[in-house]
């Protein structure tokens, strides 16, 4: 019996066991899309969205409920100046929230947002947002920190309340050091 | 134990292929039948290894209240008992099995690759005892369950996570490698005339569980890599300050972790696909609907891994498709208890230790799949969730499923691995001990879990004393009836009654053909196939 080449079965076998392994990574930017297509786990849009075809739905309001609480490693206070609100939908909204550095240093920080009830994510909009770009202070500097949103008149019938909460992390350690230096020069 | 295989002495043909003496012979051996071996005994031994956490699981929750180890160790008992018992006992049994078995039946001479056959078992050591070492470092080994969930392995455990994932990488480099083999093997090596439709049922779960081996270990390779960049080198996989999302990790865990069940539990079918036949004296009931059903399965458990994260805040819609999805594998995995029950149906039975665990098999593995439907149901998921019956379903499917198919196939083809029959008396007190505990053990966790006992936690309310102390009984008798085995098992490869070829008198397919011990090479020239 001549002994059958096992080379090609071979190769294609681990070519299989390669590409799993990149499979597995490729999981990381498809959970992604697939979050931002469906709003799942109430990821919002880290876009900002324009509000030219939103037409404020009058006849209908929404309560939109504000959460804020810093990293448990985040020195900062981090706070909503408004609880909540009643909206119509389409009708665009500014709220603040505030923020204050109260350490000897400066310090960067990103807040990362996500909606309660998952599903209402699509239809949350935000045109402008603190957690759009990372956040500066010195030490001890406070700040008013912007969200402009309107909520999309196709929200289905049974959401009556959206709650938005952001997590506020430090991640001075993970900013680039020229920009660090830069806020430092500019004394912005 | 090393005359477990063979005796070269007793094949002089074979004269030339003999193996060095000692224990270089088990280093250096790359003949599937010592490669078997190696891994069957490994599997032992780490089964008792991870029964001893289990045993110390047990001796905790023997009473409410923190009396013989602090929380921490706890949950590193529990971490590591799964982890040894999945990637420890479980799959290298398999593997051992493979390794034994498919070249006999399938009439090859050995397997395809054997050198890397030979890596395959001897990295595994390595890996556990890196594992098992890291209990003993500073800060004590890895506690946040053998699913490992981020953020608890990636910010709030100890530099153990380090040597876990390291272990973890080189169990799954160990499996990847025994799974291309099984492959290479059954397409390259048949014997003539042995086509894909006449390949025994053990084969073809085995070829299925290898690529869901090849398919799903990469990806849990992924998982514990990117738990090891997101603790140690700034990466945000799993971190939502870095834009990442720790949902995502249970994702991709159960991507693999789903497939990972089957792949220990279809060669248990295929296990008991051998035996009930045999003593039955019957051709096996539906062979083609087995080997289809096996396929569905194995193609089905890549669509439902997120029935084990109902909690996590899905849309309907999505709890919905995998709730489905996975109450359609009740409809293959019914096919395979029916064909098993259609089987003995007017079969000439006897009641062998073999038939007895296939048949408890059958029973009690039927039990486990049912509580899995329950767990199915999304509404009852939230409540059953992170439970005692959630402990109970799979211990049911593992213990009563897996290990029962393993200790069964041990019984089946011990004979034609030592050339001794075993004491059958000792067989089956063996059998009754562990039938009787194991229920005694698993069964009390349903109502427990059901009342609302959580999972994964050292003290308990004292409503569930009673029940908890009488799971400890059971637990701690079941652990001891396997002593049983281990006696039994050096009796046999010692001495006993001489086995024939067949062994068995209803015993049908290649490896019946070969003597009992089988010669070192199986079939040198290739066998006559039906």
């Amino acid at each position: 019996m001549t002994a059958p080449n096992h080379r090609p079965l071979l190769l294609k076998l681990m070519l299989i066991t390669g590409g799993m392994f990149g499979f597995g990574y490729a999981l990381v930017p498809l959970y992604d899309v697939f979050c931002d297509l469906t709003g799942l786990n109430g990821k919002t849009s880290s876009m900002a969205a324009t509000a030219d075809k939103a037409v404020a739905d009058l006849k209908r309001q929404v309560t939109i409920e504000f959460l804020a609480k810093p990293d448990p490693k985040m020195p900062w206070v981090f706070q909503p100046q408004t609880r909540q609100i009643q909206v119509h939908p389409g009708e665009i909204k500014l709220v603040y929230y505030e923020a204050e550095n109260p350490t000897q240093a400066l310090m960067v920080a990103q807040a990362v947002p996500s909606v309660s009830p998952g599903q209402a994510a699509l239809y949350f909009n935000k045109m402008e947002c603190f957690c759009f770009q990372r956040q500066t202070l010195k030490a001890g500097e406070k700040l008013l920190m912007p969200l402009q949103f309107y909520v999309d008149p196709a929200l289905p019938e049974q959401f009556s309340t959206i709650t938005l909460s952001y997590t506020l992390y430090d991640v001075t350690q993970h900013s680039p050091a020229a920009q660090v230096a830069a806020v430092y020069q500019t004394g912005k | 134990m090393s005359t477990i295989s063979t005796d070269p002495h007793h094949h002089a043909d074979h004269g030339h292929h003999h193996p060095p003496a000692g224990l270089k012979r088990w280093f250096y051996t790359t003949n599937h039948k010592d490669i078997g071996t190696l891994y069957l005994l490994f599997a032992l031994t780490m089964f008792f290894i991870g029964g001893a956490m289990a045993m110390v699981i047990r001796a905790e929750l023997f009473q409410p209240g923190l009396q013989l180890v602090e929380p921490a160790f706890f949950n590193q008992m529990t971490t590591v008992h799964g982890l040894i018992m999945v990637f420890g006992a479980v799959m290298p049994a398999f593997t051992g099995l493979a390794n034994w078995l498919i070249p006999m039946m399938i009439g090859a001479p050995d397997m395809a690759l054997p050198r890397m056959n030979n890596w395959s078992f001897w990295i595994l050591p390595f890996a556990f005892a890196i594992l098992l070492m890291s209990l003993f470092m500073e800060g004590g080994g890895p506690g946040f369950g053998w699913t490992f969930y981020a953020p608890l392995s990636t910010k709030y455990s100890g530099d153990s996570t380090a040597l876990f994932v390291f272990s973890v990488h080189i169990m799954g480099i160990s499996s990847i490698m025994g799974a291309i083999n099984v492959i290479v093997t059954i397409f390259n090596l048949r014997a003539p005339g042995m086509t894909w439709m006449k390949m025994p049922l053990f084969v073809w779960t085995w070829l299925i569980t290898a690529f869901l081996l090849i398919a799903v270990m990469p990806v849990l390779a992924g998982t514990v890599t990117m738990v090891l960049t997101d603790k140690y080198f700034g990466t945000s996989f799993f971190d939502a300050a870095g834009g990442g999302d720790p949902v995502l990790f249970q994702h991709i865990f159960w991507f693999f972790g789903h497939p990972e069940v089957y792949i220990m539990i279809l060669p248990a079918f295929g296990i008991v696909s051998s035996i009930v036949p045999t003593f039955s004296r019957k051709p096996l009931f539906g062979y083609a609907s087995m080997v289809y059903a096996t396929s569905s399965i194995a193609l089905l458990s890549f669509l439902v891994w997120a029935h084990h994260m109902f909690t996590t805040g899905m849309p309907v819609f999505a709890e919905l498709f995998f709730m489905y999805c996975t109450m359609l594998i009740a409809v293959p995995t019914g096919v395979k208890v029916f064909n098993w029950v259609a089987t003995m149906w007017r079969g000439a039975l006897t009641f062998e230790v073999p038939m007895m665990f296939a048949i408890a098999f059958i029973v009690l593995f039927t039990i486990g799949g049912f509580s899995g439907l329950m767990l199915a149901i999304t509404p009852a998921d939230f409540q059953y969730h992170d439970t005692y019956f959630v402990v109970a379903h799979f211990h049911y499917v593992l213990v009563t499923g897996a290990i029962f198919s393993i200790i069964a196939a041990a019984y089946y083809w011990l004979p034609k691995w030592t050339g001794h029959m075993y004491d059958e008396t000792l067989g089956q007190w063996h059998f009754w001990c562990s039938l009787i505990s194991v229920n005694v053990l698993f069964f009390p966790m349903h109502f427990v879990g059901l009342a609302g006992m959580p999972r994964r936690i050292p003290d308990y309310a004292l409503q569930f004393a009673d029940f908890n102390a009488l799971i400890s009984i059971g637990g701690f008798a079941f652990g001891l009836s396997q002593l049983l085995f281990v006696w039994l098992l050096v009796k046999c490869i010692k001495g006993g009654q001489p086995a024939t070829a067949q062994v068995w008198e209803g015993a049908e397919g290649l490896e019946w053909q070969l003597s009992s011990p089988p010669p070192y090479h199986s079939f040198t020239t290739p066998p006559d196939v039906k």
